[in-house]
């Protein structure tokens, strides 16, 4: 090779026709630059289809991905027939050729997106659904476990955790609970007031808000606000502790995950959830009582008359069987997602989110359920 | 096999592996009583799944385990008859690194809160980690947390403790000492230990005896006292390994599997 090929500063691609081509590399060739080379390499390279020596006696300096970008296009013309022969680098240039090199059966790192058909996807469906069933099944069974152990081994239930879990559900989700219901009681209010006011019948404004608030937005609200709150808490807290293999490491300690951290979470929620109903109920009648009474010119004795008429124990009680209830659901399916966490931190994530999908949707049908089965033994509003 | 010594976990025809896949079969093995007993082998070869299979946390695909005086490994609601320190030290975030040494000793013993407290600045003096008693493991370093969890697993003084590379990440004066602690428990407290490592170094200074499990095997290539393999043995990845030789730097060697009896079986490339 001529000597004088060789150039410093940028790289250069100089084609020399002849037999066999020769493709002469020179400068420094380096990553910032190797969109160009992969440019002028290629080319060169396919101007015709005969054989090419590749001459890289003037190449300076090389780093790893140009040398790894240059090998995937010799390999790539190799592969379609093309005889390459690669020579006259120095020793540090060479090492790197040498090890950057093409694996024949290299793993596809694009793989191409299985297009999976409508079977497929409906069988998958199925499978991912009868597994995240029976992972359910398997919770309720060793939650039951749990349960029964609770009775009759009371020690082995992380009791101590209780008052400081309630607290954390109850007291520290008071602020919001009684904000959002406020505003609920505010907005029911006003929605029956523009309607009933065109009948005139203004007062009955007093009922819909007491009813409403008692047996169905109260309960319903707060169990929303826990469910997003706390359930979504419990949720990233177990999966968190799952991936960091502490669930695992709480197993070897021969401490059941469920009694030591389901059941008391479960409890926390099962005694904070009525008490926050209860707020909630106070707090929407309120918020429907500053409509009442600043927008409907009713007097206060007349609206707390009509709220009182309206509402018996029945519907306080009715309103308050949903809680514990609800509590349970927003309990066991927060830990069970938790603990189910798989894949670490983007785990975490799917499993709050999922935590607080289904408990919403099933606290969704379990007030469906109750409206009904409050409607059949006589509930009646 | 040691003979004449009392046998704490015998191993037969173990397969374990993961979602249904095998990844080691054939496993053989006994840990007898006081032995120093470390699992050696490349990264991803299944040392820390065989690990979780011989604490219950995973069951086997086949064959047996059988820990003496317990059985098979499972997963008890009362004091566990062993100790287990997690590679990451799996510490409880919430807890205090006291409250994690605690928490099995207060669940388990009826010990007095002083005495618990007692208990717990021993064992973590004993990793040196004294005056970090009240530090959250968010709040120390990786190394600690590991020692921290050394401590907490060895809370109960367990007969038998299991050590997922104790000495990965310290420095060389911590892992040194914390040789010396294994050697210690081992000599004077008489426990059994089961140690994955990497750390050759060390595995000469603790091991009784060790087992070299294989990925491209998929099995248990080599058994016995670490010397002796690195001295005597033929097969050329456990020499490569002793000597801390790039492995690319074999020629078509065939590993063999190590079967039941110890002889080899089924060629692999």
């Amino acid at each position: 090779m001529d000597p004088s090929a060789t150039t410093a500063g940028p790289p250069h691609v100089e084609r020399v026709p002849g037999d066999p081509v020769v493709l002469r590399l020179s400068g420094r060739l380096v990553l910032a630059d190797a969109e160009r080379l992969w440019r002028d390499v290629g080319a060169a390279l396919d101007q015709d289809h005969g054989p090419v020596r590749v001459d890289l006696s003037g190449v300076e300096t090389l780093d790893g991905g140009t040398a790894a970008v240059l090998q995937h296009l010799f390999h790539e013309r190799e592969q379609a027939g093309r005889a390459i022969d690669i020579g006259g680098a120095n020793a540090d240039v060479q090492a790197l050729i040498d090890r950057f090199g093409i694996e024949a059966d290299a793993t596809p790192l694009r793989a191409a997106p299985a297009r999976a058909g409508t079977m497929e996807q409906v069988g998958r469906f199925t499978l991912d659904l009868i597994e995240s069933m029976r992972g359910g099944f398997a919770f309720v069974g060793e939650m039951s476990r749990a349960i029964v152990a609770a009775v009759r081994q009371p020690s082995t239930i992380q009791w101590r955790d209780i008052p400081y879990l309630t607290e954390k559900v109850g007291a520290d989700g008071v602020p919001i609970v009684c904000l959002i219901s406020f505003l609920v009681g505010l907005i029911t209010a006003y929605s029956a007031a523009v309607q009933l006011h065109k009948f005139g019948a203004d007062i009955f404004v007093a009922d819909a808000v007491a009813l409403g608030m008692v047996r169905e937005m109260g309960p319903l609200m707060t169990a929303i606000i826990v469910a997003s709150r706390t359930g979504a808490g419990y949720a990233a807290e177990l999966g968190t502790m799952a991936v960091n293999e502490e669930i695992d490491a709480l197993r070897t300690l021969g401490l059941c995950p469920y009694r030591y951290l389901v059941v008391p979470r479960t409890i926390a929620v099962i005694i904070a959830l009525p008490l926050l109903t209860i707020l909630a109920d106070v707090l929407g009648m309120l918020g429907g009582a500053v409509i009442g009474l600043g927008y409907l010119d009713i007097t206060t004795s007349a609206w707390v008359k009509e709220s009182h008429k309206a509402l018996n124990l029945g519907h306080f009680a009715y309103g308050m069987l949903k809680p514990p209830v609800f509590a349970v659901i927003i309990g066991l399916v927060a830990c069970e997602r938790g603990l189910s966490t798989r894949g670490g931190a983007e785990g975490v994530g799917r499993s709050t989110t999922s935590a607080v999908v289904t408990s919403l949707l099933m606290l969704v049908i379990a007030t469906a359920v109750f409206t009904v089965l409050g409607q059949q033994i006589g509930f009646r509003s | 096999m040691s003979e004449g010594l009392t046998p704490v976990i015998t191993v037969e025809g173990l397969a374990i592996g993961w979602g249904g896949r095998p990844l080691l079969r054939d496993l053989n093995f006994t840990v007898s009583r006081g032995d120093v007993f470390v699992i050696l082998g490349g990264s991803g070869c299944g040392k820390s799944t065989l690990l979780r299979h011989l604490i219950g946390l995973q069951t086997p695909m086949a064959g047996s385990i059988h820990i003496e005086g317990f059985g098979a490994p499972r997963l008890t609601t009362e004091a566990p008859p062993f100790g287990m320190m997690f590679q990451s030290g799996a510490l409880f975030g919430s807890m205090t690194l006291a409250e994690n040494v605690a928490l099995p000793l207060s669940k388990w013993t009826r010990l007095e809160r002083d005495a618990i407290d007692a208990v717990v600045r021993a064992k973590l003096r004993l990793v040196g980690l004294e005056g970090f008693e009240n530090h959250l493991p968010a709040e120390i370093s990786g190394g600690m947390q590991k020692r921290a969890g050394i401590a907490r697993a060895l809370a109960f003084d367990p007969p038998l403790l299991f050590l997922d590379e104790p000495s990965a990440g310290l420095d060389p004066i911590t892992a040194v000492e914390l040789d010396e602690t294994i050697r210690d428990l081992s000599q004077f407290l008489d426990t059994t230990l089961v140690i994955v490592t990497h750390e050759l170094a060390s595995v000469f200074k603790i091991a009784t005896r060790c087992i070299m499990l294989d990925k491209a095997a998929g099995g248990m290539i080599a058994s016995g006292d670490p010397r002796t393999l690195r001295d005597q043995t033929a097969v050329q990845f456990v020499k490569a390994f002793f000597n801390r030789s790039p492995v690319h730097a074999m020629t078509g060697e065939q590993v063999q599997r190590l079967g039941r009896d110890g002889t080899p079986v089924g060629d692999i490339g």
